[in-house]
């Protein structure tokens, strides 16, 4: 830890995270009626989610190649319809056994 | 309380999820210098994984207070846009006052369970939701500040994995139900690889990245396969 006051680090990082996800929440209280942008919004989950994965997961390992193992994995158990933990645990479970083995 | 009760059940794993993933936040936070109940603290009144590693970084290197709203603005702002979307899905008897304190947990997995839910989202359900995540996000930082040390190296790694493993449980299969939601992942997978890789981008944050990517994939989604009303 540097020289800055941890009270106020901490108080500016819960400041601008609580603020940015509860204004746009109070704000919209109504139904948005246009089709574009509500079709916009049903996207948004999905597509913030594959941008974060990739190709951020290949690196979020010591290895590349455990990481590939893991991320296979999770798509085959995701697939097979299992819940988040399971895919969870698959990931990291293949992806600490290949880092064995290599 | 059917409804709470529905939403605890739906957010177990997530809330096992976290505690693994928050686990090596716990660890890293402790490594770059915070003890443990500033680590736990920093969990506790943020509850966001990105945000939280990235202002770490920031408390570690003494950078400004500015740098570090910087980082939490870009970073999170993809909050704003899920908050949007979530305010469309919630039924008229969530008023203001739960959504000033339930919006606090709108992370990127209750989020997006709370999405996948069946018609509106009532506040007892997205509350039920919250707590386990909660609990697992805020004791997963405290056992990985407290004994995260004990850990092997390749078993902490490994454990980076899990939040993705979270992520991909999550798309793939609203990408196999519905062939729209592919294509635009596909595409937004695309350009999140072309701003890593192409050495123009490269100076765009990972924040930014995440955001334009999202912003772009969603509104080509939007102009090309618009969804009707009720899907």
């Amino acid at each position: 830890m540097g020289t800055g006051n941890f009270w106020l680090y901490l108080l500016v990082m819960f400041g601008v995270t609580y603020l940015i996800r509860v204004l746009p929440f109070v704000a919209f209280h109504r139904k948005i009626e246009n089709k574009y942008v509500r079709s916009f919004l049903a996207y948004i989950p999905y597509t913030v989610l594959g941008a974060m994965t990739f190709p951020a997961v290949l690196y979020a390992t010591g290895s590349m190649v455990a990481a590939a193992a893991g991320v296979a994995a999770a798509f085959a158990a995701a697939y097979r319809g299992k819940g988040l933990f399971t895919v969870a645990v698959c990931a990291s479970a293949v992806a600490f056994a290949a880092g064995l083995i290599l | 309380m059917e409804q709470f009760l529905q939403g605890i059940k739906d957010g177990s794993p997530i809330g096992i999820g976290y505690f693994s993933v928050s686990f090596t936040f716990g660890l890293a936070a402790v490594s770059s210098g915070l003890n443990w109940w500033e680590s736990l603290l920093v969990s506790m009144m943020n509850l966001t994984s990105a945000g939280q590693f990235a202002g770490i970084t920031v408390m570690a290197a003494a950078g400004s207070y500015l740098e570090l709203a910087v980082s939490q603005f870009v970073i999170n702002l993809r909050y704003a846009l899920m908050s949007i979307s979530l305010s469309q899905k919630v039924d008229s008897q969530f008023g203001a006052g739960k959504k000033l304190f339930l919006g606090f947990a709108n992370t990127d997995e209750i989020f997006a369970v709370a999405m996948s839910r069946e018609g509106e989202v009532g506040s007892r359900y997205f509350g039920g939701l919250a707590v386990l995540p909660y609990l697992g996000w805020t004791l997963g930082t405290l056992a990985g500040a407290v004994c995260g040390n004990i850990l092997p190296r390749q078993v902490s790694d490994a454990l980076g994995l899990a939040i993705y493993g979270m992520f991909i449980a999550i798309i793939v299969p609203a990408m196999k139900k519905d062939s729209r939601i592919l294509k635009m992942v596909l595409l937004a997978v695309a350009l999140s690889c072309a701003l890593y890789y192409i050495p123009v981008f490269q100076h765009i944050s990972e924040g930014f990245a995440i955001i334009i990517c999202a912003v772009a994939a969603s509104a080509a989604g939007a102009l090309l396969f618009p969804m009707e009303e009720g899907e």
